[in-house]
């Protein structure tokens, strides 16, 4: 069902592109972010951060900068909790060090003083002896030879003897038997792929302010995607219980999948404890870039079997993830969504977790999707040109569909993958011809999605306007989405509605806004909290008439009697029944908790044209149109804003982003101008074409679609760029230096 | 840190001769305060020059020569009107620096005495020939640009000498000059690889030339052997090759995160071929 062949009468308000209500304080700039919040007599804090990438820390001499003028409090690692295990204990570990420093930029102490300025300057003084110990910070030396050992204690029981210790998880899925597949195959393709590490690049740095007062209670206002999961883990960080410490989330400036853990905000309640004032933080783009989390690096080897015709016979696939000094590599996320796509009967896949001296990797849009499908979807196009079959055929001669059981386990429910595939067949971009030096690329994308547990309540006015209140952190317009679904349920204008994100003392729990959740399951959550307003309003329209509540539904933003036998009444308003709730039972208000499960899987294709000179080894995208399966786009200008990010973000992770570590273990490229993000002036624009087929597990057919957008786009550009430069390119980011070395060698970059 | 506005460069000379530690001038501002703020630099003295009369002015001398003041922005050349006729190559340096926001502070001698082998306006002003007047506690003396950059970050200038005015000769006819870098995105980015070219014809014959490299060593290169390569040619396939291969053999770059050693030199045969071609197109049409 194409997005425009969706009935436009079966919603009034859901598929429209108002104005998002936090619009105008953004561009005005009073919207507050998290370095906007001031308090009387707060302090700013600085860390203090390993130059080494690997060292013992013997000993950390505060005295100096406790004796410079205006400064108030030092932390280390021995003011925070003791004791603790699992996740909590690795986040500790990572954002301030205990005996070892694991990284370049790995905190060992906080300052907090009078201004930024006293607190830089006593970081200064801040006297560490180090003894450096061999480090290692490249994947394929990582599981090599002499590499170091990061942490052997982090080894999980699964992980077979033989390996090497830096490989900390091993995950498996798959079915049937490869051997037999691939001896059913007339073309076999086996490669090894590689990829950098990038960082999700968001505009606002990490930024909190934080106040501990002596009572053990405290506030915490931060930029975050998830404050309930800030608030657990400072609460853990600290020793103290959860709901002693508020927290309120401020308008965030990206996230991507970052902004779902925390680096200063532990630091700065613990500053905060110590000095009894409030501390301010906010990270430089150097400290981003060295100590947040960017995505894994990544080395896959992946092998396809194909008859003939196009059918996949058999697909294996090994992927692995270096997550930094941490277990915390998704490896198996590649190993479970590089095939999704395809209905195929026999498949292995395996994934592992690698440790290195970097940073801890933190969750980027998707993670660990867009490096394995950089692998699969290579060599699905090397296949095709092999056989000489249309790349898009190919993908549909394989295609998942409903009932199919993925490679992963489920078997799917209705899905749209077909329908992304032929419309991007039909669309006018495959079939435009290319010139000399350009190539296009197509490749396909999965994303689980997911629910996740929710809390929202929404509150009615005796003026008939609503305040919705949501505890996700809106990130990509979702509070317009909520206000739209809102006005669809209630019949009411979508300007009568304001929807707070309320800080964690105010609504129930809920999870962070990750996993393309929000527009789906705080959606569904919206719907049935103000169902649950309805069902009130219509009770009291019942009370009013003198018939039964049953008798009585509502409808477009009225009561009505349900049929004739209800009796014949003038219909009653929302707005009526508000102005004398108080009198016919008192406050109306609709709440909503659940952990939904019904969250429908995301499919997209993309296109993609790309030139490439063949002097300078430089690329260009000329073109670029992303086909999407949305489910229902409840503002599709949001939707659309997902796709195009998404698309952007992986063409940046293409062509030029990529960590650079230096002999020394240092990161070389710590500020915007060496870490190349793409600009304006790079791309064209993203075209988009949003598909729905509705999700059976929404009552809109919402599915997410904030992450699918960035799995296929490595592999999409990557399959363009070695059809451009006549080179499979297998290693990230194709910088010109790279493409131009493979195009003088003509041979595959491995 | 002390902060000084004079109202004269004999002022500033006289602050920076006393000054101890570490002194900057302050123009545009655009390396200074962004090393401050990264804490990369944290001078003792800051001397700002914008309260200097005469510093934001462009002049075309009778001679048709041009004298710029050292707070000249890049917004303010790219704006002139007739600046751009006669030297587009120096002023397309110029505007490839920085955002729109910097354009409005940046200068010509911020962009030169901040000695960055990458900095992409001073190869062009290398091949124009231009010139500078610095002033110490001793008096004035003339240098030309090429003379100004010692190494990465380095320049021939001592402590208490300051730049007073820079200048641009008369461009005359049949002169084309013009300024390509290399970078991997379309704006916002360090020359990986630099060239300005700068010639003049007469019946479409290349009489004079002056190529010089950015990038490619520790210090911006004039390049003669790539200027001989072109000399009395009609820029031909031949001239073409040999100005290429000249610019490859001034090469001496390093490997970093910009670029490698190989891609460095293969890329700056390729521009000194490409803007070979448009200052000769420049200067065919200026005859």
């Amino acid at each position: 069902m194409a997005f425009d062949q969706q009935k436009d009468q079966q919603f009034k308000y859901i598929g429209t592109r108002p104005k998002r209500q936090d619009g105008i304080d953004k561009v005005t700039g009073q919207a507050k972010y998290g370095a906007d919040t001031y308090q009387a007599g707060m302090l700013h804090g600085s860390i203090v951060r390993s130059p080494h990438a690997h060292a013992r820390i013997l000993k950390i001499d505060t005295s100096e900068a406790e004796a410079l003028d205006g400064v108030k409090a030092i932390v280390t690692r021995a003011d925070f909790a003791t004791g603790l295990t699992g996740e909590n204990w690795n986040i500790l570990e990572n954002i301030m060090a205990d005996k070892r420093a694991l990284y370049d930029g790995h905190a060992l102490a906080a300052i907090a003083a009078t201004s930024p300025l006293i607190a830089r300057d006593a970081a200064k003084l801040v006297k560490v002896e180090y003894e450096p110990l061999p480090h290692v910070t490249d994947i394929v030396d990582a599981i090599s030879g002499g590499a170091p050992i990061i942490r052997e204690s982090s080894i999980e029981a699964n992980v077979p003897e033989g390996y090497h210790k830096n490989i900390c998880r091993r995950f498996e899925c798959g079915k049937g038997d490869v051997e037999v597949g691939f001896g059913e195959a007339d073309l076999i393709v086996e490669r090894d792929f590689f990829t950098e590490a990038t960082h999700q690049g968001y505009i606002e740095p990490h930024a909190c302010l934080a106040h501990m007062t002596p009572d053990g209670k405290g506030e915490l206002w931060c930029t975050t995607q998830g404050h309930y999961n800030v608030q657990r883990i400072c609460a853990a960080l600290l020793g103290i219980e959860t709901s002693q410490l508020k927290v309120t989330a401020s308008e965030i400036g990206g996230g991507f999948g970052a902004k779902t853990t925390v680096f200063i905000d532990p630091v700065a309640c613990a500053l905060s404890r110590k000095a009894n004032r409030p501390v301010k933080m906010v990270m430089n783009r150097s400290e981003v870039l060295r100590a947040t989390g960017p995505a894994s690096s990544s080395w896959s080897t992946v092998k396809v079997g194909m008859k003939k015709d196009g059918t996949i016979t058999a697909a294996q696939g090994t992927y692995r993830l270096q997550g930094g000094a941490f277990p915390s590599a998704p490896s198996e996320s590649p190993a479970q969504v590089t095939f999704a796509p395809y209905d195929i009967e026999h498949a292995e896949m395996v994934g592992l977790s690698v440790l290195t001296n970097r940073p801890k990797q933190a969750a980027y849009r998707a993670p660990g999707a867009p490096m394995g499908v950089f692998a699969s979807e290579q060599v699905l196009d090397e296949m095709a040109h092999e056989l000489g079959i249309d790349p898009i055929d190919l993908r549909l001669k394989n295609a998942a569909k409903e009932g199919t059981k993925g490679v992963h386990g489920p078997t799917y429910k209705r899905i749209g993958l077909i329908e992304t595939l032929e419309a991007a067949k039909a669309h006018p971009h495959y079939s435009i011809p290319l010139k000399e030096n350009q190539g296009r690329g197509v490749a396909c994308g999965f994303w689980f999605n997911f629910g996740g547990s929710t809390s929202v309540s929404m509150a009615l006015s005796e003026d008939g306007s609503v305040a919705l209140s949501i505890g996700t952190p809106d990130i990509g317009g979702s509070r317009a989405s909520m206000a739209l679904m809102a006005a669809e349920v209630l019949g009411i204008p979508y300007e009568d509605i304001r929807v707070t994100i309320a800080d964690t003392a105010s609504l129930g729990y809920n999870d962070n806004t990750h996993g393309s959740r929000v527009t789906y399951a705080v959606g569904l959550a919206t719907i049935e909290a103000c169902k649950s307003a309805t069902q009130e309003l219509c009770k009291r329209a019942a009370g009013e008439w003198g018939i039964d509540p049953e008798a009585v539904e509502w409808e477009d933003g009225y009561a009505r009697p349900s049929g004739p036998n209800a009796g014949s009444f003038e219909p009653l308003s929302l707005k009526q029944l508000a102005a004398k709730m108080t009198q016919t039972g008192g406050p109306i208000n609709g709440h909503f908790e659940a952990s939904p499960q019904t969250a429908g899987p995301g499919f997209a294709t993309h296109l993609v044209d790309v030139e490439v000179d063949p002097e300078t080894g430089k690329s260009t995208v000329i073109r670029y149109t992303v086909v999407m399966d949305a489910g229902k786009a409840i503002h599709p200008d949001y939707v659309e804003g997902q796709m195009q990010g998404g698309a952007v973000q992986g063409i940046g992770w293409a062509l030029n982003e990529e960590y650079v570590y230096g002999e020394d273990g240092r990161l070389q490229n710590t500020v915007f101008l060496d870490y190349r993000v793409p600009v304006a002036s790079d791309l064209p624009m993203i075209d988009c074409v949003i598909i729905e087929v509705p999700n059976p597990g929404h009552p809109f057919g919402v599915r997410g679609v904030g992450e699918t957008s960035i799995v296929p786009p490595l592999a999409a550009v990557a399959n363009a760029v070695s059809a451009a430069s006549g080179v499979r390119q297998t290693r990230l980011p194709m910088s010109p230096p790279r493409v131009l070395k493979s195009m003088k060698e003509g041979k595959v970059v491995g | 840190m002390k902060y000084f506005k004079p109202d004269s460069f004999d002022d500033a000379i006289e602050i920076a001769t006393k000054a101890e530690g570490t002194t900057r001038f302050l123009a545009g501002g655009t390396d200074v305060l962004v090393q401050l703020r990264a804490d990369i630099v944290t001078p003792d003295t800051l001397i700002d020059l914008k309260g200097i009369d005469g510093v934001s002015d462009i002049t075309q001398n009778n001679d048709g020569s041009w004298t710029l003041g050292v707070a000249v922005t890049g917004a303010e050349m790219s704006e002139h009107p007739t600046l751009e006729k006669d030297w587009p190559g120096v002023v397309e340096a110029m505007d490839l620096i920085g955002s729109t926001q910097v354009q409005g502070r940046a200068t010509l001698v911020g962009n030169l005495c901040n000695g960055s082998p990458a900095a992409d306006s001073v190869p062009a002003m290398v091949a124009a020939g231009v010139t500078l007047t610095v002033k110490g506690p001793n008096g004035s003396r003339e240098v030309a640009v090429e003379d100004v950059p010692t190494g990465p970050g380095k320049t021939s200038l001592s402590a208490d000498e300051v730049v007073t005015a820079v200048h641009i000769p008369a461009s005359g006819a049949g002169r084309g000059d013009a300024y390509e870098r290399f970078i991997p995105r379309t704006e916002m980015d360090i020359a990986v690889v630099g060239c300005g070219i700068s010639l003049r014809v007469v019946d479409n014959v290349i009489v004079e030339a002056r190529v010089a490299m950015g990038a490619v060593a520790p210090t911006i290169r004039l390049v003669p052997d790539a200027a001989t390569a072109l000399e009395g040619s009609t820029l031909d396939d031949a001239a073409l090759d040999a100005v290429a291969e000249a610019a490859r053999a001034a090469c001496s770059p390093i490997d970093d995160k910009r670029g490698t050693i190989e891609f460095r030199i293969d890329v700056a045969g390729v521009l000194a071929k490409r803007v070979a071609k448009t200052a000769y197109e420049r200067a065919r049409a200026a005859q």
